[in-house]
């Protein structure tokens, strides 16, 4: 790993720590927010951006750990953190599941079974409802939602909480890419038969990579649970498993920062074209049709491609 | 129609010293010729109230969001027109929240950090109701759902969430059950959406029906992405009396056609939900079947023959006919038996915030306090679907409810339930919570 690479990614880490002193109270919220969903994108983009993984089921490793982390609070009163660990176990043991076997196909049949995994888990919360309170979801109850004396609910609290687990994923992917391991995967994202030729498994590769993804992406569902107090269906619904591949497709597949900035740019467009016309939408779809014709890359793609030849 | 405020623009000016200072004299001088509480009023009174209001305009509540935000938009230009709320205008911020939770979580965000509104509303939707609440409550925003869900008042929220404007489906089905076991009949079959909305109908009918002297024979579940449900019916026992129904959503219109190919002419006694056929004109092609079939309503969606002036003067002024459809479109048809619920939860923010005699989000606390302490609710021009009780305890309002029969592709009401007859046990008390 390059110091060129290091100081970048500490530095977007740095820069988020300053945020969190200067930041407005509505812009300070949706950082938090944005953080901990990018966590998501981080752990999608292992498996999409970095392996070839095309999957639309990552909702459900999401919703793994957000119910994991949730169901154990909310039935058992176990506190915050230990709840979050159980979270990113749950996401862990699902991903190794659901690895083994959608992993057994490839391109679109992946793409396919994923999607129906986590259309079986959706359903599967919906049908559990006694349990899982369906689609309404359940509220975690406020005095377990705090890690010794801090309180989560707290803003500040929340937002070094998100910028601590945010930090982490990042530096972990770029350690992660940069690594031999990282590498392989790479390679298997290229020509997986030319990898299995120079004597790569490349089976229990995949595997693991879908394992690290689904647990990071577990990571933040279990962090959002815990952070925002709520746990629903409808984080495991399809538009959950679309929503990683859109912020990694803007951010720049196969990029460590790429995650982040999909994420930030996609809620900023929102919320920004809903301030100048009921019809939002329009305005971000033409937006992100502009972007997929002029940086198909994604925007860190695009540095990448014109400025930055090794960003990681 | 008064209209409403919007945000006041401001313009980049570049004043000299000289003209500031003469300003800030000028201001001080006039300033000390008022008494203390006319300097506060005046400086209070420029602002206007600000309603920030969560509107479902995309996802699947975008039919009733657009009838919440008319609702809403009316029921503010008469508090405007009537002089505000402590003699300050009243201005509704609308954002869209998707019917997401997490969006809905974000808007109450912005409301309460950008926005700088008092107070959050209007949000429907129970999954987005339990998903934002706990924010309103970390925000110390007072939020005001318009959702008719039982979460309020089971004491899964918090004290800053209040539905004061709209009954719950625990109260409405234990509202129906005497009419279905004693006009209709004792064994009752259900059918019901395989998700969270059917099963506040499926936990609470059983144990209505059996109180009123009946027995729920078969519960049907369905699942939400079904597109036909003939596998279904045959499920149904033949001893039943009623079938109470309560599918919604864009499948509804075949469930009622396909049902009415199964029975044919000799059916049982049908009762269901208006929420299945909300927005939906009954005279729409396959719903012929429904005629002399029973629906409970919130409010009545048909103009009938006995209705009182200030519900005339409420469907006037939100713009419907006399069939529930916008007067400029027909076919545009109404959420009638929610999105009165708009229309008086304003109201009783209006009412709210004169009591605790509110002047800036400093307040806040306090106006959840003089709602909590509101009871009987009579009705009238502020209260057009009809008298009820606000129980300060649970954050949950008790209404009549009514049973409407189709006749002749209309609805007509064929009996009130009293807002009395609603009522259920505390399962919650909010005032004994901390802010």
């Amino acid at each position: 790993m390059s110091r060129k690479d290091l100081t970048l990614h500490l530095g977007l880490v740095a820069l988020l720590f300053a945020l969190h002193f200067i930041l407005p109270a509505y812009h300070h919220g949706i950082f938090a927010r944005v953080m901990v969903l990018a966590v998501y994108a981080v752990g999608y983009n292992i498996a999409f951006g970095y392996t070839g993984l095309l999957s639309l089921g990552h909702a459900m490793f999401f919703a793994a750990g957000m119910y994991g982390m949730g169901l154990v609070s909310y039935h058992f009163g176990v506190p915050a953190l230990p709840a979050w660990f159980v979270g990113v176990a749950c996401a862990a043991a699902l991903a190794f599941v659901v690895g083994l076997l959608a992993l057994r196909t490839q391109d679109v049949s992946f793409m396919i079974v994923t999607l129906m995994f986590a259309q079986a888990a959706y359903l599967i919360i919906l049908y559990f409802s006694e349990v899982t309170r369906g689609d309404d979801g359940f509220v975690i109850p406020g005095a377990l939602r705090a890690i010794g004396p801090f309180d989560l609910s707290d803003e500040g609290t929340r937002y070094i909480v998100a910028w601590i687990l945010f930090s982490t994923a990042l530096l972990f992917s770029l350690w992660l890419v940069r690594h031999p391991f990282g590498r392989v995967l790479v390679a298997l994202r290229e020509n997986e038969e030319r990898a299995r030729l120079l004597g790569y498994d490349t089976g229990r590769r995949k595997l693991a990579s879908l394992v690290i993804s689904g647990t990071i992406s577990g990571a933040a569902g279990a962090a959002y649970a815990g952070l925002f107090g709520y746990v629903g269906g409808s984080f495991a619904g399809v538009q959950y498993s679309i929503f990683a591949l859109l912020w990694v497709l803007l951010g720049g597949a196969g990029t460590v920062l790429g995650p982040f900035i999909g994420t930030l740019f996609m809620f900023y467009l929102i919320d920004l074209a809903t301030e100048v016309t009921e019809a939002y939408m329009l305005i971000a779809g033409v937006v992100l049709v502009l972007l997929t014709l002029f940086a198909p890359q994604g925007i860190v793609g695009e540095i990448r491609r014109r400025l930055w030849k090794d960003l990681p | 129609m008064t209209e409403i405020p919007s945000k006041t623009k401001t313009g980049l000016i570049s004043p000299t010293r000289r003209g500031a200072l003469k300003t800030l004299a000028a201001g001080a001088g006039a300033a000390a010729t008022m008494p203390l509480w006319a300097r506060y009023t005046s400086a209070q009174s420029a602002a206007p109230i600000k309603i920030g209001f969560g509107k479902h305009a995309t996802g699947i509540g975008a039919a009733y969001g657009r009838w919440y935000e008319r609702t809403s938009v009316a029921a503010l230009a008469k508090i405007n027109a009537e002089g505000g709320i402590n003699g300050r205008p009243v201005e509704l911020v609308t954002e869209d929240d998707g019917t997401d939770p997490r969006r809905a979580a974000e808007v109450l965000e912005k409301f309460a950090n950008q926005s700088d509104c008092d107070v959050a509303f209007g949000t429907l939707f129970s999954h987005v109701v339990v998903g934002a609440a706990p924010r309103a409550g970390e925000l110390k925003l007072p939020y005001f759902v318009v959702s008719e869900g039982h979460h309020v008042a089971s004491g899964m929220l918090n004290r800053w969430t209040l539905q004061p404007g709209i009954t719950d489906v625990k109260s409405q089905i234990s509202a129906m059950a005497p009419f279905l076991t004693g006009t209709l009949g004792k064994k009752v079959t259900m059918i019901y959406p395989d998700y969270a909305f059917g099963y506040d109908h499926r936990d609470n009918l059983a144990p209505a029906i059996e109180a009123a002297g009946g027995e729920v024979v078969a519960k049907i579940a369905i699942p939400p992405t079904e597109t036909s449900f003939t596998k279904y019916f045959p499920q149904i026992p033949r001893d039943t009396d009623v079938i109470y129904h309560v599918m919604i959503g864009p499948a509804v219109l075949t469930f009622v056609k396909e049902m009415g190919e199964f029975f044919g002419p000799s059916r049982p006694e049908i009762f269901g939900f208006i929420d299945s056929l909300e927005a939906t004109d009954l005279t729409s092609p396959g719903l012929e079947f429904l005629d002399g079939t029973y629906f409970w309503e919130g409010n009545p969606r048909y103009l009938q023959a006995d209705a009182p002036d200030y519900v005339k003067a409420y469907r006037d002024a939100v713009g419907l006919d006399e069939n529930g459809a916008s007067v400029s479109d027909p076919s545009d048809v109404s959420t009638s038996a929610h999105m009165f619920g708009c229309w008086e939860t304003l109201h009783i923010i209006k009412a709210g915030m004169e009591a605790a005699g509110y002047q800036s989000t400093a307040d806040r606390q306090k106006l959840v306090e003089a709602v909590e302490v509101m009871s009987m609710m009579e009705a009238g021009p502020a209260h057009p679907q009809g008298t009820k009780m606000f129980n300060g305890k649970t954050h949950q309002v008790f209404g009549p409810q009514y049973i409407s029969k189709v006749e002749g592709g209309k609805l007509s009401v064929v009996k009130t339930v009293p807002y009395e007859e609603t009522i259920y046990p505390d399962e919650v008390d909010y005032t004994s919570m901390s802010f």
